[in-house]
């Protein structure tokens, strides 16, 4: 390995300075590529005998402040975006990259780019599984491998395989996938299982809608994944692997494949690997768009070539997994958490974090928030810190209604649980999950039906249909969702949706059957009453179903700016400029492009039907 | 450009895998991304290599989302409707996809250029609402904004 780096030290005569611009898919949406070009040609406008200091431009991972993208940072030697003196400048489009150069040189910020929430958002955040994502190059190993990588493995190695699960016990991480089932006991069941044959797979299926987490992980740093999976394999003894990763992540599937070509070439896969007589292999298997692929059992058929449909689990995949050979399954963001836990100890790891929860979570905080992205936090703190202290608060000031954790398999939380600490065991409590960490934030302009139906919708639509309760019940508890929805609900459905939804919860074949009706049970246990508004008073407080929604403009709030009017796709706003606008309800479609526009709060909601007058 | 479903082209896609059962997906997946649907003959083609029956193969096709039995459009438009677009309002983006286009979601427009379809998160959510348009991401997407994105693909099938 030292001859890669040996070019450098000539260069370094000259003091350096890297920028670094983020090319996570969202800063790519935002631009991002026209922003490293736009780098490339100003350095090489002004020539690099110009430059007191020379700027390198390094493209790296995902960041996970998305919205914000394109994001460009100048980090301390060795530093995270968490370190103290770290320059974080957002939304920069190519014309600002002449600014950033020159501060570059005179040591000035450039004020108008930094990201003033800053010290809010990264306070509080602990980097651990997400360390070397916005620091690294995915795409080169040399960067990985100068930022301690495959040092892990070396020390593994090193050990026996009973050290190494001993240590990731003693970590007592749980594993990140959803179930939080112990990393270190899953091992143990496989390591003791004797076969021929054993496998270690990653599941990189991240199906859960509203979590990124895993794809900024294995498309920012694919190497630490494959890390942890080559620590997994040695520690159980298994000599194959597989990383199933998810249709749609096609910047992910690059990624890791060429993470797992370059770590053959270094060594870091393959036979004999650094010496110590162990051989390991691993090839990424494309998920084909079924989200019951994310439960273990449905994967492992998956990767054999046969439709996902899960199985009892009265014998474990530990025991008779892929091929029926001993399997260890672990989520993306575990394995990436592996190296870091190999490096510092386990008895290090546990001190992150909370009892029986140690360690670090990413979540991907979206929905109405100030901050949409991912972020790390150790686990315990409040739901409330998260949201209002790192995440901003409500978009636009707006009352928050709720949060939504844990995907499809979740529940959501109203204002009076948000001082619940953020861990497996806490959110379990309270009906609802952690999951793969997904967190979404509504407001008041969220309507919960709404919320249960699309989550029920989503489950029904992805239900392998192997077993009946999952299969019917789901169904049966959309139409009468959509009733409620649709203004047809009747009295009784709410009690009718709770026995189906118990019989579902009971009697499915797999966990994601049996916690499919979760966003139900959980809205109608918080908000019941917005349930009963939709059935007796036909009316969306949100202003969301259709057919319980009237849109009309204040007259005493409205500007008449005529920003609503041009936003309107039905063309039925009308009225004259700084005098109040009117909707004609007969062409309304109830799209609220109105109401997102307006400034002035002057969009409202009421029953339909009414003409003129205030709800 | 997609290509015709040849037997020639068809070959060439499964003889890329040994005849190990479980390249079966992966196989499907390069016939998805290369002619744009997995057509009658490459099942039957994929049977006779992988000695799976045709019937077996067929349930692969309807189980995995990512896969078509039918010709999809020159563009593929995606409308995310993952947790966080769907409270965005990606409702909305699909009722003006429908407008604008004439054809709900799973369908192809008459004359081949789009289809459209609703997907369960595109993985970037902090840009709700999405849509992708092929393998271009565009977001966060407002309803007014959706024939400017159209319009793009337009031209560009208009040469193609």
């Amino acid at each position: 390995m030292a001859t890669t780096t040996k070019a450098k030290p000539e260069k370094r005569a000259k003091q350096e300075q890297i920028i670094r611009v983020c090319c996570g898919i969202g800063c790519v949406a935002n631009g991002a590529h026209d922003v490293v070009k736009a780098f490339d040609e100003a350095i090489e406008e002004r020539g690099l005998d110009n430059f007191k200091i020379e700027p390198h431009i390094k493209t790296t991972g995902c960041n996970g402040l998305c919205e914000r993208g394109v994001l460009v940072t100048i980090l301390p030697e060795g530093g995270t975006v968490l370190s103290d003196d770290a320059i974080v400048y957002t939304r920069v489009k190519p014309k600002d990259v002449n600014d950033i150069l020159d501060s570059v040189q005179t040591g000035e910020k450039v004020k108008r780019l930094i990201f003033r929430q800053a010290d809010d958002f990264y306070e509080g955040q602990v980097f651990i599984a997400r360390r070397n994502l916005g620091v690294i190059d995915p795409t080169k190993i040399e960067d990985y491998l100068a930022n301690h990588g495959y040092e892990a493995l070396r020390r593994a190695l090193s050990m026996t395989p009973e050290q190494v699960i001993e240590e990731i016990e003693t970590s007592g991480i749980r594993g990140r996938g959803g179930a939080g089932f112990p990393a270190g006991r899953k091992w143990r069941a496989a390591a003791e299982n004797e076969a021929d044959q054993k496998y270690m797979l990653c599941n990189g299926d991240e199906g859960d809608p509203g979590a990124f987490m895993d794809r900024s992980i294995m498309e920012g740093d694919p190497h630490s994944v494959i890390e942890g999976l080559a620590i997994g394999a040695y520690a159980i003894g298994a000599t194959r692997g597989f990383l199933y990763i998810r249709d749609e992540y096609e910047q992910a599937r690059h990624a890791v494949g060429k993470a797992i070509e370059d770590a053959h070439k270094a060594g870091y896969l393959g036979k004999d690997i650094l010496g110590s007589g162990f051989d390991f292999d691993c090839e990424i298997v494309r998920g084909g768009g079924a989200f019951v692929c994310g439960e273990s059992s449905a994967l492992i058929a998956s990767i054999e070539g046969k439709i996902g449909e899960p199985r009892p689990k009265y014998v474990r995949s530990s025991e008779k997994g892929l091929w029926d050979k001993p399997t260890v399954l672990n989520n993306a963001e575990t394995l990436a958490t592996i190296p870091y836990i190999m490096q510092i100890g386990g008895q290090e790891y546990a001190k992150i974090g909370a009892p029986g929860n140690t360690g670090t979570k990413v979540f991907a905080m979206v929905g109405q928030l100030e901050n949409t992205g991912l972020v790390e936090v150790p686990m315990g703190i409040s739901l409330r810190d998260l949201i209002y202290k790192i995440g901003g608060g409500v978009k636009g000031g707006r009352p928050f209604k709720a949060v939504q954790t844990g995907g499809p398999s979740g529940g959501c939380l109203p204002e009076s649980e948000l001082d619940t600490p953020v861990d497996f065991d806490h959110l379990n409590a309270l009906g609802t999950i952690m999951g793969s960490g997904g967190m979404i934030v509504m407001d008041d302009r969220s309507c919960m039906v709404d919320v249960a139906r699309y989550y029920i919708n989503f489950l029904s639509e992805e239900s392998c249909g192997q077993c009946t309760p999952c299969r019917e019940g789901l169904r049966w508890m959309l139409d009468i969702l959509t009733d409620i929805c649709d203004g047809k609900g009747r009295e009784g459905d709410i009690e009718l949706l709770e026995r189906i939804a118990k019989t579902v919860e009971d009697a499915s074949l797999c966990s994601l059957g049996k916690t499919a009706p979760y966003p139900v049970l959980s809205t109608i246990r918080f908000f019941r009453d917005e349930y009963e508004e939709h059935i007796r008073d036909h009316v969306c407080r949100a202003g969301v179903c259709h057919n319980l929604t009237e849109f009309y403009i204040d007259p005493d709030a409205c500007t008449g700016c005529g920003l609503c009017s041009r936003s309107c796709p039905a063309d039925c706003i009308s009225g004259e400029r700084k005098k109040p606008h009117v909707i004609d309800t007969e062409k309304c479609i109830v799209c609220g492009s109105c109401r997102t526009v307006c400034h002035f709060d002057a969009v409202l909601t009421r029953k339909p039907g009414r003409k003129g007058g205030a709800a | 450009m997609k290509q015709q479903a040849t037997d020639e082209v068809i070959d060439k896609i499964i003889s890329h895998y040994d005849n190990d059962g479980r390249h079966a997906l992966a196989v499907m997946q390069d016939m998805q991304d290369q002619l744009g649907y997995v057509p009658a003959e490459g099942l039957r083609a994929m049977s006779a290599y992988f000695h799976r029956s045709v019937g077996e193969l067929y349930a692969l096709t309807t189980f995995y989302k990512a896969l078509s039995l039918k010709p999809k459009g020159r563009h593929v438009i995606k409308v995310c409707d993952g947790t966080a677009c769907h409270i965005r309002g990606a409702a909305n983006l699909s009722e003006c996809l429908e407008r604008e286009l004439g054809i709900v979601a799973g369908e192809t427009s008459a004359d081949g250029t789009f289809s459209w379809e609703k997907v369960h998160c595109v993985g970037a959510c902090a840009l709700a609402p999405v849509v992708m348009v092929d393998s271009d991401m565009y977001g966060p997407v407002k309803v007014e904004e959706v024939p400017r994105i159209l319009d793009k693909y337009r031209d560009e099938g208009g040469e193609a």
